[in-house]
């Protein structure tokens, strides 16, 4: 009920922001504003709603035997008996001011512990980027080169293969390969921060990387691909073409130059994706990154690190999807004409 | 009367190059391979869902761990059930749970991208709002959370899915509407006194189900896809059920000595998700006008 209100509040203040700003890239942080007004409204919900609340939660099956006044008293310190929209407006003020909540397993706070695991995620979705680029990029050229050739049909045909196969299921063969025939598997071992031990860390980054990397692929080949067959009968290129320019220097500064420019958006994208889509091969590979971080805190049973967790994700993947688009403004410029 | 009447015939001649299409959607070899492959799928499912066959929950543990054999095709888990058995059940709950989610998901974003679309004002603001929200999660991320607070049987895996893709459908609905609403044939069907809502559903629906029909083929298989993550992180159709998604988690620990823990279903799995998106290809190959240019 809060929420529709607060939503049709903000959705005017968008629109004046809108107004205000004409510019695209103001516009769209009005919107992405927004949008993360109303992913705190959804995330906050989402968790209150959860079967058991945070009394049996934090106090398991002895829950039961509390007495009503002992109940109460409860109620009253985790403030659920508050108005729903005061204790979202408390939660929110909270997050604003850097309290993310604390965690009554480990007593650390849900800041600190994502100071420590978002590291792992981004140092992963990095290394994922790079494989999945290094495999897309030039996967999307080959097709490209001659559409509808067999060299085409079987990139495509690998691409859409890749894309059927899910991570955990990559993850699941690769390790036990590996452990059962060579018997390397160095995420057995403790994890090690790339600051601690460069070398193990590296070790224990290449398989979850490489499984994310390949996931990441086929929509980057699919972008290169459309990407260069668009740029390909451009005007421009023709020109080129008549002026003599062939070869390489065609090929690189003419065309690949300007088909690269969606491939970064879809890159942006995927970064967003890899962010907290990671979370089955950081639990796979034991990977202590903050996806992890969400299944260890539902396991636990710990609402308060879910909710926090979820929020820093959603903000973080709201932020790189905007700040793609202004890279992409920036590349192009015929969107800025526009 | 009759002048209605003959506005009414008008959209017939699309409909029927449309059913043309559709023929031709099943003869690209990707649309012949991916209905072959769908169509042992759902065969398989279908005998589980009946009780043909083993019983997927009937434990012997005598026969634990033991390989492809006669009496068991694709060998027996640490309780000794059949894995063929379980691996026809865990379709029947991948189909079952991507058919409710996928189901839902559609009826619900394409009412609301429409009706978006088509009335604008605040309707369209607080719908894209809610799209935006939706899609600021990743996809897995908001399907767990919404799985974790829902109690834990496969309607609610097929829920948290559907809540999931829903903001896809309203978006894929809203587009067309956009540029329908000034169409000639949706104006005239207006002006002969039809009421906006039925003009709605009747000349603007069959429109966009070219494009609808090759988003519900690839939502099946993120669906699926979904399902079995969830499941293997323990948050899917709960067990005893077989899920392939648990079949692959419980197999993890076990794959030096029952590989085929790990394969079957992981092979069930791939071939499902590759058979709709095939049918996804050769679908969009024949219904989508600039796929034909390619």
């Amino acid at each position: 009920m809060e929420g529709v209100g607060l939503l049709s509040a903000a959705s005017s203040l968008s629109h004046r922001v809108g107004a205000v700003g004409r510019h695209p890239v103001a516009r769209r942080a009005g919107e992405a504003a927004l949008t993360l007004i109303g992913v705190s409204i959804l995330t906050f919900v989402l968790l209150r709603v959860v079967p058991g609340d945070q009394i049996t939660a934090a106090y398991g099956t002895a829950a039961g035997d509390l007495s009503p006044e002992q109940l109460q008293a409860l109620e009253a310190y985790y403030g659920v008996n508050e108005p729903l929209l005061s204790q979202y407006l408390g939660w929110l003020g909270g997050v604003l001011t850097g309290n993310l909540g604390v965690s009554a397993t480990s007593q650390l706070s849900v800041l600190s512990m994502t100071a420590q695991s978002l590291p792992n995620t981004v140092e992963l979705a990095v290394l994922a980027i790079v494989i999945g680029l290094g495999l897309g990029v030039p996967g999307g050229m080959l097709a490209a080169s001659r559409p509808g050739k067999a060299r085409d049909q079987i990139s495509q045909l690998t691409s859409l293969i890749a894309l059927s196969v899910p991570s955990f299921l990559l993850a699941a063969v690769v390790s036990s390969w590996l452990v059962n025939t060579i018997g390397w598997y160095p995420n057995g071992e403790g994890y090690r921060t790339l600051s601690e031990d460069p070398a193990l860390n590296l070790q224990q980054m290449l398989l979850p990387a490489l499984v994310l990397g390949i996931s990441i692929a086929p929509p980057i080949l699919q972008t290169t691909r459309a990407a260069i067959l668009t740029v390909r009968s451009e005007d421009y290129v023709r020109t080129a073409r008549a002026k003599g320019v062939s070869g390489r220097r065609l090929q690189v500064r003419h065309i690949l130059r300007n088909a690269l420019i969606p491939v970064v958006t879809m890159s942006g994208l995927q970064f967003g994706f890899l962010l907290g889509g990671a979370l089955v091969v950081e639990q796979i590979f034991a990977i202590p990154g903050i996806g992890r971080q969400v299944l260890l805190g539902l396991e636990q049973k710990e609402y308060a690190v879910v909710q926090s967790t979820v929020l820093v994700i959603a903000v973080m993947f709201v932020l790189v999807n905007l700040l793609t688009d202004v890279i992409y403004r920036l590349v192009d410029p015929r969107v800025r004409v526009q | 009367m009759s002048a209605a009447a003959d506005m009414h015939e008008v959209p017939q001649v699309p409909t029927t190059r449309a059913s043309g299409r559709w023929v031709k959607a099943f003869r690209t070899p990707s649309g012949i391979v991916g209905l072959v492959l769908m169509a042992v799928v759902t065969v398989l499912a279908l005998l589980a869902a009946a009780g043909v066959g083993q019983d997927p929950a009937a434990q012997n543990v005598s026969e634990a761990l033991q390989g492809p054999s006669a009496s068991h095709w694709l060998g027996t888990d640490q309780f000794g059930r059949d894995i063929f058995a379980r691996v026809c059940s865990g379709l029947a709950n991948s189909l079952r749970v991507a058919l409710v989610s996928v189901t839902v998901a559609a009826i619900g974003g394409v009412l609301l991208g429409i009706l978006a679309g088509y009335y604008q004002g605040i309707l369209d603001r607080v719908v894209g709002v809610i799209t935006n929200v939706l899609f600021a999660f990743p996809s897995l991320l908001l399907a767990l959370a919404l799985a974790a607070t829902l109690r834990r049987s496969w309607l609610t895996v097929a829920i948290a899915i559907a809540v999931v893709y829903l903001p896809i459908f309203a978006r894929v609905a809203r587009g067309p509407v956009l540029t329908l609403r000034h169409a000639e044939y949706v104006l005239a069907a207006t002006a002969v006194g039809r009421s906006r809502l039925s003009t709605l559903f009747e000349h603007v629906l069959p429109n966009i189900l070219g494009i609808l029909v090759v988003q519900i083929t690839l939502s099946l298989s993120w669906a699926i896809l979904t399902e079995a993550a969830l499941s293997f992180l323990g948050f899917g159709t709960p067990p005893p059920a077989a899920s392939l998604g648990g079949m692959v988690y419980a197999a993890q620990s076990l794959t030096s000595v029952a590989p085929w823990m790990l394969y079957a279903p992981g092979a069930a799995l791939i071939l499902a998700v590759v058979g709709l998106n095939l049918l996804g290809d050769g679908l969009r190959a024949a219904l989508d006008p600039r796929g034909a240019n390619q």
